[in-house]
């Protein structure tokens, strides 16, 4: 985990330093906006975080492995296709909830489930998506997005289990 | 302006809240459910991400001052074939935020005459890969991760966006303006 992280502050730093060599203006309007995007997020960000603490200490480990663990086959990836089908979560929550749950020893490939299902599929939101597409064609969307993140996830658990 | 702030976040403000005085509580009577969930789950988790956070959304604001979509959007139009495909799934990815607000997109794009396939490649490639987000999901589950199910997930819309794009041409349907 920490690794990742070193690259993405030095990939930043390099970024910033050329950015500022070529406008310094442009430069301290991004980082303010990036910034301030920060600050706005972190009151939800912390909520999250709670919750999912206080969850994850009556969940115990063996509870989630259960369900979503090597062991649990298909199911796991079944029931991350559907929360990621039914929630709505932005990305930058979303993916920091993500890597706890690796780090709680929930398998990549079913993250990846979550993580297709949850941007490709949008449940909640085909009222939306109906008034731009037709109700038949926003269901009928979704049903091939929801099978095409089991596919990418399933072909992903493959990939994983040969490195 | 205050008053906005604490309406907006209200529920999450409440958390916050309950939870300090939760963790104020048990480390003051030991209370060792109260201390556990603090120590072993949240600081574990806090430790994690508030370094790399900052740094992450810093990045995602100069790519937002530095690239514009409208720039982008202005070539799509009715750019087909492997162009037009490429030129989609461009402005798809330098699209953020969630899918709905892709739908608008997607209407202005019909507008312009893009082909029903490419507007549901568009909508399938703006939900798989948001340049603005990679940096959180290479910082949270790392560069494989990241390239593996970008390249796996490409093939899959593009087909999803085929068959969509022969559905709606042949029921000769129409996208709306969403009101």
């Amino acid at each position: 985990m920490f690794l990742k992280m070193i690259g993405i502050i030095i990939l930043t730093i390099i970024l910033t330093i050329i950015s500022f060599i070529f406008n310094r203006k442009k430069t301290l309007k991004g980082i303010r906006k990036g910034i301030m995007m920060f600050v706005k997020i972190l009151p939800t960000l912390l909520s999250v975080i709670i919750i999912v603490s206080i969850v994850l200490y009556f969940v115990s480990d063996k509870i989630l492995m259960q369900y979503f663990g090597n062991k649990a086959g298909l199911m796991a990836y079944v029931s991350a296709a559907l929360i990621g089908a039914i929630s709505i979560i932005p990305g930058f929550i979303a993916y920091p909830l993500s890597g706890i749950l690796i780090s709680k020893g929930i398998s990549y490939a079913v993250i990846a489930v979550f993580i297709t299902a949850l941007k490709m599929v949008g449940i909640l939101t085909i009222p939306l998506e109906a008034k731009y597409f037709g109700l038949k064609t926003a269901i009928i969307r979704n049903l091939l997005a929801f099978v095409g993140a089991l596919i990418v996830g399933s072909l992903m658990a493959f990939i994983y289990e040969m490195i | 302006m205050m008053k906005n702030i604490i309406k907006k976040y209200k529920f999450d403000f409440s958390i916050i809240a309950a939870f300090t005085v939760f963790v104020c509580f048990s480390f003051y009577f030991h209370y060792e459910p109260g201390i556990d969930i603090f120590k072993d789950d949240f600081w574990a988790f806090i430790k994690e991400m508030i370094l790399a956070l900052p740094v992450m959304f810093i990045l995602v604001g100069l790519f937002d001052v530095w690239v514009s979509k409208e720039k982008v959007q202005k070539y799509v139009g009715k750019a087909s074939g492997v162009k037009g495909v490429l030129l989609v799934m461009m402005l798809a990815f330098l699209q953020a935020g969630p899918l709905y607000a892709a739908f608008p997109v997607a209407y202005i794009l019909w507008k312009k005459g893009t082909s029903p396939t490419n507007i549901f490649i568009y909508l399938g490639a703006t939900s798989i890969v948001k340049i603005p987000m990679l940096s959180f999901e290479i910082g949270f589950l790392g560069i494989r991760f990241s390239l593996i199910r970008i390249f796996l997930s490409i093939p899959v819309f593009i087909l999803v966006g085929i068959i969509m794009g022969r559905y709606f041409k042949h029921n000769n349907l129409e996208v709306k303006d969403g009101r």
